[in-house]
């Protein structure tokens, strides 16, 4: 995966957001004029032991692109 | 008491909804008991605790809402439950008509642009959650806390590899391009750019600035680790780096804790490497101050605010321990006719962290020893308690969302006589609640009633964290703490040497510059 040197950042100057939980965040970003798609999140119906082996999955698939 | 329940099959709703539910529920009209939680085995138990456990909850999964409530009879139980459950229908109609969607890819489908995830899912899912973001290229705001270190590790080599923030986790507060994110107060674009291990350090130098008139380019937090051994900086010295090279930035300000001694000597070499003037507050580390040339280390939020804004017009700066004495003077002289607190304990109740820290620092150095924990009844001491930390919001709302947390600890915990002063931050913005002081108004009270019962006085001293232009409105609040009969101090450091004042007051020499 190419690597970026931190010579060629720049921070955002317009932001469009998702917003994955607190509704609060989202309600405010957009009070600010910022555009928002809201996730209608989900806990994985594991629980956090079914996040874990999706983080490894993740991880896995990452390595072997 | 007749029980009853309704689950919601896989309906997620975050802390501060269910809170909300769960108090409407209560408020209806023969309800004894009621919760709004979700189906985790933790909550199964406080339901069971509670006796609020019935065979339709028990079957709840992680991902079901459950509404239970203990009413007088079973009309009131229905017409409570189907109440919350016509809230939940206008709720998740309204939901769906706003633009959302039910994957992170679909999310990017609907908008290809964004560039920008808000994360504030529990602590267990974050990792997941901010790495499937940055791996689509998002910066990551990640308000989640309760998240493990080597998760945060892994986060942040992952983002900054890729010229990414991951700002957090426990990042309460950014600001980007104008755009304030999370809980943000209303100020000005400028030319001051912050890098902040907290949310409320970063408000408090955010709000200091645009209250002596400058504004911000962006606000950077990094989350209270970040400077820790095991991080090393990561993302406090990307950030150094992107904003010396922000056209839009003139003056780089560093708020944090003390940085671990295997990070100091980087995060020196960093500083000397800048080509733009920094101020640095490390709150607790002013013996680290090596002289840096274009670099002044500051010991308090206030202070770093008034020297950035001073650096950047030219002028001289020196900090004192109050800026206006002969006021603190009269302040004092009024708080002593209404019965002096002199030998007792100071009780430092906080809903903002680095306010929290930067208060027990200050009072460590002038009035001893000064705990963490909460106050076991007996006359143990001084106490800062941070409100908003891990142990107080697991499964919680933030007390800056929810002011009934940190209302509710206040008669406890001042319930015998050896607290004589209870500290208080106000932090606005616009996230924060609409109302921050209206609970805790009302328990101030009640707490003073109590005191005066017992034969013994208790003071109240706070500051307001905030501007103008906040929904809240500084001044308003400000004047609300007045009235109440509550000291109000220009800044969370001066509240906190007011309040070893009133202890200590052999120490008005050496504050007030007598």
């Amino acid at each position: 995966m190419k690597m970026i040197t931190n010579e060629t950042v720049l921070l955002p100057e317009q932001l469009w957001a998702v917003n994955i939980g607190l509704e609060v965040f989202a309600d405010d970003l957009q009070a600010q004029h910022v555009s928002v798609v809201r996730l209608q999140w989900q806990p994985p119906a594991g629980g956090a032991a079914a996040a874990k082996a999706l983080e490894r999955l993740l991880d896995e698939s990452s390595e072997n692109r | 008491m007749i029980v009853r329940s309704f689950v919601m099959r896989s309906s997620y709703q975050d802390s501060l909804v269910l809170m909300r539910i769960a108090q409407e529920l209560r408020s209806q009209s023969g309800v004894e008991q009621a919760a709004a939680l979700m189906g985790t085995p933790s909550n199964h138990e406080i339901l069971a605790a509670a006796g609020l456990s019935t065979p339709e909850s028990a079957d709840a999964k992680l991902g079901d809402l459950i509404l239970a409530v203990g009413a007088s009879d079973e009309a009131a139980a229905d017409v409570a439950l189907q109440s919350a459950r016509d809230r939940f229908s206008v709720r998740a109609k309204a939901f769906v008509e706003q633009a959302s969607a039910r994957s992170l890819e679909r999310a990017l489908l609907d908008q290809p642009q964004s560039n920008l995830a808000v994360i504030s899912v529990p602590g267990e899912y974050a990792r997941l959650e901010a790495m499937r973001a940055l791996r689509r290229g998002l910066h990551v705001f990640l308000f989640s806390n309760n998240v493990p270190i080597v998760d945060e590790i892994a986060l942040k080599r992952y983002a900054v590899g890729r010229g990414l923030l991951c700002m957090g986790p426990d990042c309460g507060t950014a600001y980007l391009s104008g755009v304030g994110i999370g809980f943000a107060n209303v100020v000005p674009q400028g030319p001051i750019g912050l890098i902040a291990a907290s949310g409320t350090g970063l408000q408090a130098v955010a709000s200091g600035v645009a209250n002596l008139g400058l504004g911000v380019s962006h606000g950077i937090g990094v989350g209270g680790r970040d400077l820790s051994g095991e991080v090393g900086g990561l993302m406090t010295f990307a950030a150094l780096d992107w904003l010396d090279r922000d056209p839009g930035t003139l003056l780089i300000v560093l708020v944090s804790k003390p940085p671990a001694a295997s990070v100091l000597p980087q995060l020196q070499e960093r500083l000397s490497r800048l080509s733009k003037p920094a101020v640095v507050c490390c709150l607790g580390a002013t013996a680290l101050a090596a002289s840096l040339p274009g670099v002044d280390w500051m010991d308090d939020l206030a202070a770093t605010a008034a020297m950035a804004v001073a650096r950047l017009q030219k002028k001289d700066y020196i900090p004192r321990s109050f800026e206006a004495p002969a006021r603190v003077r009269e302040m004092l002289g009024v708080v002593e006719r209404q019965g002096t607190v002199a030998g007792k304990t100071v009780l430092g109740l906080y809903t903002g962290g680095t306010l929290a820290t930067e208060a027990k620092l200050i009072l460590r150095a002038l009035i001893g020893q000064v705990d963490g924990n909460p106050p076991s009844g007996g006359n143990d001491g001084h106490h800062v308690i941070d409100l908003g930390d891990d142990e107080y919001t697991v499964g919680k709302p933030h007390p800056m969302l929810a002011p009934e947390t940190r209302a509710e600890r206040l008669l406890p915990w001042t319930d015998g006589k050896t607290v004589g002063v209870v500290l208080l931050d106000c932090v606005l913005g616009r996230v924060g609640h609409a109302d921050p002081l209206g609970v805790l108004l009302t328990e101030i009270a009640k707490a003073r009633e109590g005191a005066s019962k017992r034969g013994t006085s208790l003071q109240f001293v706070a500051s307001v964290t905030g501007t103008e232009g906040d929904p809240q409105s500084a001044s308003l609040q400000r004047k609300r703490l007045v009235d109440a009969n509550v000291a109000v101090l220009d800044s969370n450091a001066e509240a906190a040497r007011f309040a070893a004042l009133l202890v200590r007051p052999d120490l008005q020499a050496r504050l007030l510059e007598l």
